[in-house]
């Protein structure tokens, strides 16, 4: 079931796929600091190929096969223009299958990666297609969710920030609709999660919209911020007075639950001061790690099925 | 006039006839249903015709072919409403009104200017119907949703 299937959407997941690669991931966690010791992908190739740059993603997918004892190639964003001068990504996708066994593609374009999947005759992992999809970052949020806070029911999940163009909360709100949650949507108005996304989750989970977190911080377990872009806005005043009353503050920590794990797609700019690391709410570094275990066990699943 | 009005009405021996098109569209139901230029067989077309119901119509009369009822379906992308009826030996064998397909390719370009179908690559576009009233269609690629205008100015 698992053997060379395609991580191309969250959508194409059902909760209990999700749960156990959640569960998978966990058993990932003590090899992803020393490497796996059976090294069960060894005579694999994962190619990675990076037509935008991703850094933190692209390491994070190398380290994750290098643990799990697999071979690497690929490209990336600065290559990417030479290697491919014109190239159709499906003639790129058709090259690079024939000298690996899985290819992650990170793409500017949205869908890139669904269409590279109906292509390559070996499995296609999506890293992120511009503004679209990126499942293992929802994977490793709801790991994140899970492991350091025990579970991923009866929970109270704030997300804050640029609700309207930030694509990891928009798959993650999808997944979280899928436990038992109650979801609390902290933007500015010009912000708000787009209507589509909403109504699609309000009809599974509780969620209630929010300007200020002032009004909800003290009931959350979660609170998951992502940055205020300022290409969002025309004017560099309105930026500063609107992305500022987005910022987490200390103040707000003293209100909130001692068990509140505060999470971030990374990288941050001032949305989350540097005092606030050493918090012990503050996890995001704790979730940046979690990639690799996580992307561990998806290509274990994925290469050999187990 | 009188003439026009039995070209308008003349019955067929054999064959599809698609009436109740919104007025204007009968040649984008062409296109929908890769009719054009010389396909061998007589076609007859009628737009701006006064019609009880719609007020007008344009309605298409294609002889001695027998559309199947799936490709006549992605018609009700831009003809919602239009009915069709199979004609065998100058009598209506079967009569329905097209209804939108769960998912179709083509007819229609996505709205997303980031979309890989509107890139170099060679790819249809494909949507999957999520809601039919109202008309919602989601990508099959970039999964964004469009409905109302959007997808009408988005007819290829
Ligand atoms: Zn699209």
């Amino acid at each position: 079931m698992w053997l060379n299937k395609d991580i191309v959407s969250i959508g194409d997941f059902s909760k209990e796929e999700i749960l156990e690669v959640l569960e998978r991931s966990e058993n990932m966690v003590s090899y992803a600091k020393t490497g796996h010791p059976e090294k069960p992908l060894r005579d694999k190739i994962v190619a990675t190929l990076f037509f935008e740059p991703s850094t933190r993603t692209r390491l994070s997918f190398e380290s994750a096969a290098m643990r799990m004892g697999a071979g690497i190639l690929g490209f990336g964003a600065l290559e990417s223009t030479s290697v491919v001068k014109g190239e159709t990504l499906i003639d790129t996708v058709r090259i690079v299958e024939s000298y690996s066994d899985v290819i992650v593609i990170r793409h500017p374009m949205e869908g890139a990666a669904r269409l590279a999947s109906e292509f390559a005759q070996v499995p296609v992992i999506n890293a992120g297609d511009g503004a679209g999809q990126h499942p293992t970052q929802t994977l490793l949020d709801l790991f994140t969710i899970k492991r350091e806070l025990g579970k991923l029911d009866n929970i109270c999940v704030g997300i804050m920030g640029d609700l309207k163009y930030g694509r990891t909360v928009h798959s993650l709100s999808k997944a979280l609709s899928l436990f038992k949650i109650d979801l609390h949507l902290i933007s500015p108005e010009t912000l708000k999660m787009p209507k589509h996304i909403l109504k699609d989750i309000s009809t599974k989970i509780k969620v209630q919209e929010h300007e200020d977190l002032e009004e909800i911080v003290q009931d959350l377990d979660v609170l998951y911020v992502t940055r205020i872009q300022k290409e969002r806005f025309p004017d560099p005043e309105e930026y500063k007075k609107v992305a500022g009353s987005y910022y987490l503050k200390t103040s707000h920590l003293q209100k909130a639950k001692k068990s509140l794990i505060i999470m971030h797609p990374l990288p941050r700019v001032d949305e989350i001061p540097v005092e606030i690391d050493n918090y012990p709410q503050a996890r995001y570094f704790k979730q940046a790690a979690y990639g690799v275990p996580v992307r561990m066990a998806i290509l274990d699943l994925i290469l050999r099925g187990e | 006039m009188e003439k026009e009005k039995t070209l308008k009405i003349e019955k067929i021996k054999k064959g599809t006839v698609i009436d109740h098109i919104p007025v204007g569209r009968a040649l984008k139901v062409l296109k929908i249903l890769n009719i054009e230029g010389d396909i061998g067989q007589t076609v007859s077309i009628a737009i701006h015709v006064k019609s009880q119901k719609l007020g007008l119509k344009d309605v298409i009369k294609i002889e001695e072919r027998i559309l199947d009822s799936s490709e006549l379906n992605k018609i009700a992308l831009i003809a919602g409403g239009a009915t069709i009826s199979i004609v065998e030996d100058y009598d209506i064998v079967n009569k329905f009104e097209v209804e939108i397909p769960n998912e179709f390719s083509g007819i229609i370009k996505c709205s997303n200017p980031k979309c890989i179908t509107n890139s170099n690559e060679r790819v249809k576009s494909r949507f999957v119907t999520v809601s039919k009233k109202p008309l919602i269609l989601k990508c099959h690629y970039c999964e964004r949703e469009m409905e109302g205008e959007e997808i009408e100015e988005n007819i290829i």
